[in-house]
């Protein structure tokens, strides 16, 4: 009986870890990111031809950075959430329309509804390659000081609106 | 063969088209130049698909992350400084030869920890197995046995 004792741990200690990779989702890499400040920006903003968005512009509020393109499917899975949570009025979304344009931006924007209060566009993608991006959608969450302080890669749902985002911006507020 | 001409052609294509792409002069297209893009490339893994550098990936991330090689060769940095950055914002999953700290031991002392273990096993079975006298002996037999091997086959 004590000669099968160790193969079954190994067995049992192996399993356990495949078990695990079956739900781990290896297109989510921890993002040095979080914690930092983001990085310097300034890039002109949509519908405001004159104006620009800088990272210092929202500098003491607690703000949602939103990466989107007009070209990215999944966004489009991620709109609803963000036209819901916009309409709560509870954190102000920014959107960094990414390697996009300003005509292709605006119209989808106009046509599926803008959630956001401001929109930098980033034609070559070098501000989303500062912030590290390589999945559009991607969301951050930042607080007054300016520090990334939440990230998440691919379309938000729901849940994790409610479960994950909202409470922070409460307490960070 | 035709497997490496193709990947030859393939490269030269791809070659050509990021020449294109980044329209420098064409003093900065030296071979050597092209050969350093090339050799910081393939050590940092393209985030979109993960199992290639970005020097062999035509994903569009892996594209910008290559003009963003070249642009910072071509500003005059190291290729520490190019990995410094591009660690700073995509974290060490970039490089595929991951530095020695302490959320990376069991990659890099595991497999050998495991070897040890393994000889361990083994000896220690081996041992046990040259202690144990054999239980299904009988000494009784031990004439019989002679006789076999002298090959008296008659005598049993």
């Amino acid at each position: 009986m004590r000669k099968y004792l160790l193969p079954l741990a190994v067995f049992v200690l192996v399993a356990i870890f495949l078990w695990r990779g079956l739900f781990l989702n290896p297109q989510e890499v921890p993002s040095p990111l979080i914690g930092k400040s983001i990085p310097e920006f300034s890039l002109p903003k949509l519908q405001k031809e004159n104006s620009v968005v800088t990272s210092e512009t929202f500098l003491g509020k607690v703000w949602v950075l939103n990466v989107f393109a007009s070209w990215c499917t999944p966004c489009l899975d991620e709109h609803p959430m963000l036209m819901e949570l916009a309409s709560q009025n509870r954190v102000m979304i920014v959107g960094l329309n990414y390697k996009d344009g300003f005509q292709s931006a605006a119209d989808w924007l106009g046509k599926h509804g803008n959630p956001y209060s401001a929109v930098a566009v980033d034609i070559d993608g070098l501000v989303g390659m500062d912030f590290g991006v390589y999945g559009v959608p991607e969301t951050f969450l930042i607080d007054k000081s300016g520090v990334i302080r939440y990230k998440k890669i691919g379309p938000l749902s729901s849940t994790e609106i409610q479960d994950e985002l909202l409470p922070l911006v409460e307490s960070l507020q | 063969m035709t497997k490496k001409f193709f990947l030859s052609t393939a490269w030269l294509f791809f070659l050509s088209l990021s020449s294109i792409s980044n329209a420098q002069p064409s003093s900065d297209l030296s071979a050597d130049f092209q050969e350093k893009v090339k050799s910081i490339s393939a050590e940092l893994r393209c985030l979109v698909c993960q199992n290639q550098t970005i020097a062999d990936s035509n994903a569009s991330l892996a594209i910008d992350l290559r003009n963003q090689v070249s642009r910072m060769l071509r500003q005059g940095k190291s290729e520490q400084e190019i990995k410094r950055y591009m660690v700073e914002r995509y974290g060490d999953f970039v490089l595929y030869d991951p530095p020695v700290k302490w959320q990376t031991w069991a990659l890099w002392f595991g497999p050998f920890l495991l070897l040890v273990l393994a000889i361990a096993f083994l000896v220690s079975s081996q041992l046990k197995r040259r202690a144990e006298p054999d239980s299904d002996f009988n000494p009784a037999n031990r004439e019989d046995l002679r006789a076999l091997l002298r090959g008296d086959k008659d005598q049993l």
